[in-house]
């Protein structure tokens, strides 16, 4: 079978499976209508004491199940298949073009060409989308065996799972497409799938407060996008990957051209595009919040795919970046700050979730400070180790969350450890590879980041040691974490059942946690000198950013002393953090309170996040929105309404104008004709009253008349 | 003491008959119009009485007395109808009472 024709079949299967959901899902698990008005109990609705809720599963649930899952392990079957014959081609690059979805359409481009504007329903495979979609599909399907048991008590089971798999069809068609269109498509598809789902439960109003904002966020970021495409299509004539990228490196654009600023603004515009998806500054506010969707959720979209969309479309745009060392400039230093900002929130927070959602903005930042100093590949590598032990520490915290019956206070926790072993040991591990211990992934990818950010052309010693200190940040709240949920002594609320979860979350668990043991070894440090295999993620992906190949292969004489020394130094800090960490939660857990009430300003900082959204709130919610608000309000009073008015008074006033002339003279005409008739008839109305007494009176008038012509004659 | 002459009468006549035909003309009550009336006719009756009784001949007073008998009936049908109108009109003044009028 040809896996690489038939490529179109791998985001066809989660579709068919949202499909199957949204059409038949009520059938297969009808819901009381009444439990949906039940809603206000249900603050993460797995608690296993809130019995109240539950109602009996439907005999054909296990139909969802089968279906969802199943969907996206063909997913993931056929793109092993297509990878590994992708694999067997001389030329690792295959591209299938369904076909056309915006035919033709001349136009003239920046520079008075006449260009031909296209784009397709087309899919490129190539090793950096090979490697996304095995994430995608791999991890996913590890996330949908999960929420069968996390979510099992849910309302809306089916609703829940055609989302997820509508959102791994929106994220295959992201990582697959052709052009920048599609790939756009993709995009805005999994920001919905996104809204939805953090939006999932939405009798909550903070739920559904934080879909919108994370909507709206994405929203500002997808401006600078739609700008970035646009500008490319009039500057390049085309958006799709192949021809963009042989169109830049074939030379005709240069440092020195005409066409040097406007590449760096289109670079900056698809990054700032990518800093709303992937939640980097200024725009990373919305991803914290997202956290009130269900603890799969946030594994899957909101830590291990979605959210490195942005990394994969710069990742993606390698041919731009390169030719743009100031975007470039700009990517890393947005990053390297978004990482260092991220982490020194994540040391106060006390919500297990919100912990990981900072962790998760911090390690993007990483990725992005990768991308900044032109080492793609690294970027892609902490994509892909970070996918593992992050989706890992998520879903262990959906573990406890659910083995503590919905509390995600830190501080209500401890002393899990024996309840919960496998949570425990799982988690563990994942805390140990994001802490950058040796031999697990974590260190593999970060510690290749910070030897890029140090060494590379783009990168400085300042990146560098801001990527130092945030990787000894890291190790602190994630050890932080793990002593105040699993060691010292219990402070779960008492009454409270805790237990294991049951297998279908244990065993996506356990195979986390080996990825995230293993997955590092694909991409060993050059310097232990080990065989090709071992760091065969660089060689796979090489052909995706071969001109950054090239420009990594000039980064002078390898000082293989250095390379060990700062290697030692980010192990040190590892191990510092996570020492001090143990101490203060653990066997001094007074300290920590001593240090708070000593910084209390700098505690409120932290645990306000540095009032980024207060800020936010003033400068655009309340500066922007209702100053905005404000002033198109007295411009409708004003000027619409004043038009409005303006031309009622007129009519009023011409209106006066017509009843005078209409009264006065017209009706006076009228009227003084009648008046002038009934003056002239009035002496021969008073002969035919219809009175007797004055026709009696005329004749007394004419008898007398009678006798005074007799007498006076 | 002066005697009281002709002239007297036809003095006192004179103003009975004027009053009378004020009270004709302007009076609007149809009552007071049919007394007008009465007024005129008795103003009539002095005067034939006085020449009656300064050309001593006895005609004038035996006219006066028709002239009585005339009023009388005058004023019997004129009462008569009146009742009759006002029953159907409920009024007694002249210038309500237009049903030939257009």
């Amino acid at each position: 079978m040809n896996f690489l024709d038939q490529i179109w079949l791998i985001p066809l299967f989660p579709l068919f499976g949202a499909a199957l959901m949204f059409l038949f899902g009520k059938k297969l698990d009808p819901q009381p209508a009444s439990d949906v008005a039940l809603a206000p109990g249900l603050a993460e609705p797995h608690g296993h004491g809130a019995g109240a809720h539950h109602h009996p599963a439907s005999p054909l649930k296990w139909l969802i199940d089968v279906i969802c899952p199943g969907m996206v392990l063909l997913s993931f079957l056929f793109s092993v298949g297509a990878v590994w014959q992708l694999r067997q081609l001389p030329v690792r690059i295959h591209q299938v073009i369904q076909f056309t979805w915006i035919a033709g359409m001349p136009f003239h481009m920046a520079n008075g060409h006449l260009a031909t504007f296209q784009a397709d329903w087309g899919f490129l495979l190539d090793p950096l989308s090979s490697v996304m979609i095995l994430v995608v599909t791999g991890i996913g399907f590890l996330i949908h065996v999960y929420s069968t048991g996390y979510m099992a008590h849910d309302n809306g089971y089916y609703r829940f799972f055609g989302y997820l798999n509508l959102f791994v069809f929106f994220m295959l068609m992201l990582v697959l497409a052709n052009n920048y269109m599609l790939l756009f498509v993709g995009w805005e598809g999994v920001g919905l799938c996104s809204y939805l789902l953090i939006g999932f439960y939405f009798h909550k109003k903070s739920a559904g407060d934080a879909g919108k904002k994370a909507f709206i966020v994405n929203r500002v970021g997808d401006a600078g996008f739609i700008l970035g495409m646009l500008l490319m299509m009039s500057v390049l004539g085309t958006v799709r990957f192949i021809d963009v990228k042989s169109i830049l490196s074939s030379g005709q654009f240069h440092a020195e051209t005409a066409g040097f600023g406007v590449l760096s603004a289109m670079a900056v515009l698809l990054f700032f595009g990518a800093t709303g998806k992937s939640a980097q500054v200024p725009l990373y506010i919305w991803l914290p919040d997202a956290m009130e969707g269900p603890t799969p959720v946030s594994a899957l979209i909101h830590a291990a795919t979605m959210v490195t969309a942005g990394v994969y479309m710069v990742a993606r745009s390698a041919a731009l970046f390169q030719l743009t060392p100031s975007a470039s400039t700009v990517v890393a230093v947005v990053g390297a700050f978004t990482a260092i900002l991220a982490a020194t929130i994540a040391l106060v927070q006390n919500d297990i979730k919100r912990v990981l959602a900072y962790s998760t903005v911090s390690q993007l930042g990483y990725m992005f400070l990768a991308l900044g100093v032109g080492a793609y590949w690294v970027a892609i590598f902490h994509l892909f180790t970070h996918a593992f032990f992050k989706a890992l520490l998520f879903l262990g915290s959906g573990s406890v969350i659910h083995a503590v019956g919905g509390e995600q206070d830190m501080r209500k926790m401890g002393g899990l450890k024996d309840k919960i072993p496998i949570t425990h040991w799982t988690m563990f591990i994942g805390s140990v590879a994001i802490a950058g211990i040796p031999g697990l992934a974590g260190f593999f990818s970060k510690d290749e980041i910070l030897w890029q950010a140090y060494s590379s052309p783009g990168g400085s010693k300042m990146l560098w040691f801001v990527g130092l200190a945030t990787a000894g940040l890291t190790a602190f709240y994630m050890w932080r974490l793990m002593n105040l949920t699993f060691y010292g002594k219990s402070r779960v609320a008492a009454g409270t059942h805790v237990h294991e979860s049951p297998a279908s979350m244990t065993v996506p668990l356990i195979l986390l946690a080996a990825g995230s043991v293993l997955a590092g070894w694909l991409g060993t440090p050059k310097l232990w000198g080990l065989t090709w295999r071992f760091h065969a993620f660089e060689t796979w992906l090489a052909p995706s950013f071969r001109a950054a190949a090239t420009e990594a292969a000039k980064e002078g004489p390898h000082d293989a002393s250095l390379e060990w020394v700062l290697m030692g130094l980010s192990v040190a800090i590892a191990i510092i953090g996570i020492t001090i960490a143990r101490y203060f939660y653990h066997h001094k857990p007074e300290i920590p309170d001593s240090i708070e009430k000593a910084v209390k300003p700098l505690h409120a900082l932290l645990y306000n996040k540095w009032y980024v959204d207060e800020i936010y709130d003033f400068l655009f919610v309340n500066g922007l929105c209702k100053g905005g608000g404000l002033a198109l309000g007295a411009f409708d009073r004003n000027v619409v309404d004043g038009g409005v008015n303006g031309a009622g008074w007129l009519t009023r006033f011409s209106s006066k104008v017509s009843i005078w002339w209409d009264t006065w003279i017209v009706d006076g005409t009228v009227r003084f004709t009648a008046f002038f008739v009934k003056l002239l008839s009035y002496p021969a109305c008073l002969l035919q009253t219809g009175r007797v007494q004055s026709y009696a009176f005329f004749v007394v008038l004419g008898v007398l008349a009678a006798f005074g012509y007799y007498i006076a004659r | 003491m002066h005697p009281v002459t002709t002239i007297h009468y036809l003095v006192l006549s004179a103003a009975l008959l004027l009053i009378g035909t004020v009270g004709v003309l302007t009076r609007r009550n149809i009552v007071v119009v049919l007394m007008s009336i009465e007024l005129i006719l008795n103003a009539v009756n002095i005067n034939l009485v006085a020449f009656s009784h300064a050309l001593n001949n006895i005609n004038g007073q035996v006219f006066a007395v028709f002239v009585i008998t005339d009023a009388v009936a005058e004023a019997a049908v004129g009462l008569g109808i009146l009742i009759a109108l006002f029953r159907n009109k409920e009024t007694v003044r002249a210038d309500e009472i237009d049903l030939l009028k257009w």
